[in-house]
């Protein structure tokens, strides 16, 4: 395929053929030379209207370690404080030479309307609250690793500011397409409105859903942001639906324990949990590395995987749920 | 662990056998059977620890997918008149090929070399010898682990037509072979089954469809 705008461009099978590349990436990493030629003369740039550490810097060394060469934009040091359009900015970057753009933006369908307009290979890095698809997959990738390929029956519980949240978006939809049952839990402001589209079920009791977990993923509360408006007091959102020591205690001990970054320690997760033998959380970084390598291998350099793309870059953000271009709380 | 090959890899080593060149190619001759085979690298493990004096400084890396095969059954020949165990390793080259985006390049499996290969002999084994651009490629991805004292190269089946100056040290079988022609492996450890080279072939009369074979595929 051309484009990674949607975990809906991939389906079961291009998610797991991502995987699957992705083990073999994984192993490039921990070389001492952790590096292939594999896409060497390609010039991938990331393109970022919203601050960023994690994602850009994780899809620029995954660049470099593929041999590619790689561009950095970033909104606060451009030509978009003079007012130039996303559009004039993005065709300007694609005519200096560029292979594949990796944007970021704070409006849901961005990366979409990017891909109609340019030629170059577009990978949606967080949209608004719509999607952020790479995420997702290293997400997926990184439960595969701790339980076996089979997804099939997995217990996921996604925790925090559902409604709000691009990870929590991609995440259901990817582990739905692998067969897990997903759980939405949050107080009902976090909640989404319907759950049309998100083939998950919703709970508002954390303590009830609990047991019998595989995974429990931990969104970040963004109380910098507005979040605060959607519950009492940070205190009161930890007593109900932070993983405190004694709430971790009650799960299994093969609970698998994520969150995608930055944490708010204290606040959703207790500082001994994230660094506990359940926690994954450093694994997560280590392995989006290896994930956006297949990604961007399988688009610059394979171009056999998510065969079913096809014209899925144009026209609108997909059938996320999303309300077209709007301004939402970014998260991740 | 070696991830299970994934299907439909046209690849020069691991000439598919399910359906490389579709499914018009029809079967010409048996080029060696199960036993002509086990005397094959019976053979071929000799003729390594003949030319190195020894195994001790050996190390055998297979090259996915049935490379990884061979260069464990030939670790075992070596062990058992020897009685040296011989460290095997396994090669994916797919991402030093030089035909990345002019075809599809799947990596078969990853890479797992168990000693440093610094100050060793690497023999690479590989199934089939064609255009040489696997072998190339496995110079590459080998020279990224470490620097051995030499390299060389076995291969059960050298079916000519090289496009690079490089040749096997090793070589079970040499096979003439017509460009469009495919060499056909069967490993029991990757294929099941039985054991067994054939040589498969377009329909008479059809040679020119198979010639974009050899030109991309190297």
């Amino acid at each position: 395929m051309k484009h990674l705008l949607s975990i809906d461009d991939l389906g079961r099978d291009g998610i797991e053929d991502v995987c699957d590349l992705a083990e073999s990436f994984l192993e490039v990493t921990q070389r001492e030379i952790p590096k292939v030629p594999a896409l060497r003369g390609k010039t991938v740039a990331s393109v970022f209207y919203e601050d960023s550490t994690r994602t850009r810097l994780s899809f620029e060394t995954a660049a470099k370690r593929l041999s590619a060469d790689t561009m950095t934009f970033s909104v606060s040091t451009s030509s978009v404080k003079k007012g130039e359009s996303l559009r004039d900015t993005v065709q300007t970057i694609e005519a200096m030479g560029v292979d594949a753009m990796v944007v970021r933006h704070p409006s849901a369908g961005a990366p979409h309307r990017v891909a109609s307009w340019v030629d170059a290979a577009v990978v949606n890095a967080g949209d608004g609250r719509h999607e952020h698809p790479t995420q997702a997959l290293l997400d997926v990738f990184t439960i595969r690793r701790h339980r076996g390929p089979d997804l099939d029956g997995a217990r996921v519980a996604i925790v925090g500011d559902v409604r709000r949240s691009r990870v929590a978006r991609s995440d259901a939809l990817a582990l739905a397409a692998l067969g897990a049952e997903v759980t939405l839990v949050g107080p009902p402001t976090m909640l989404p409105e319907s759950l049309a589209g998100w083939a998950a079920t919703a709970a508002s009791d954390l303590d009830e859903v609990l047991e019998g977990l595989d995974v429990i993923y931990l969104l970040r509360i963004q109380h910098e942001r507005r979040d605060a408006a959607y519950f009492p007091s940070l205190r009161e959102y930890t007593t109900r639906y932070g993983l405190t020591v004694e709430r971790a205690a009650r799960l299994a001990p093969e609970t698998l324990v994520m969150h995608p970054g930055p944490m708010n320690r204290g606040v959703e997760i207790a500082p001994e949990v994230a660094e506990g033998p359940c926690s994954v959380i450093t694994e997560q970084v280590a392995n989006g590395v290896a994930i956006r390598m297949a990604v961007l291998y399988s688009i610059l350099g394979s171009g056999t995987l998510m065969s079913g793309a096809g014209g899925s870059g144009i026209g609108g953000p997909g059938t996320g749920g999303s309300e077209g271009l709007e301004t939402g709380a970014p998260d991740v | 662990m070696a991830d299970a090959p994934r299907a439909g890899q046209p690849n020069e080593a691991a000439a598919a056998p399910d359906n490389s060149g579709g499914g018009r190619f029809v079967f010409r001759a048996d080029v060696l059977d199960a036993d002509d085979l086990r005397r094959a690298h019976t053979r071929i493990a000799h003729e390594i620890v003949e030319r190195n004096h020894g195994a001790e400084r050996l190390v055998l890396i297979g090259l996915y997918t049935r490379g990884t095969a061979i260069a464990g059954r030939l670790a075992d020949a070596i062990e058992s008149f020897e009685g040296v165990g011989v460290p095997v390793g396994a090669l994916d080259v797919a991402f030093y090929r030089d035909d990345i985006a002019l075809r599809p390049v799947q990596p078969l499996g990853p890479t797992e070399v168990p000693v440093d290969v610094t100050g060793r002999v690497v023999v690479l084994v590989d199934d089939v010898l064609f255009t040489g651009r696997t072998a190339r490629a496995a110079l590459d991805a080998l020279t990224e682990l470490g620097r051995p004292t030499a390299v060389q190269l076995a291969v059960l089946v050298d079916r000519g037509h090289r496009e690079l100056p490089i040749r096997a040290d090793f070589v079970g079988k040499n096979l003439p072979t017509k460009r469009a022609e495919d060499v056909r492996v069967h490993m029991a450890e990757v294929d099941g089954g039985v054991d067994g080279i054939e040589l498969w072939g377009p329909p008479d009369g059809a040679e020119e469809e198979g010639s974009r074979d050899g030109e991309v595929a190297g």
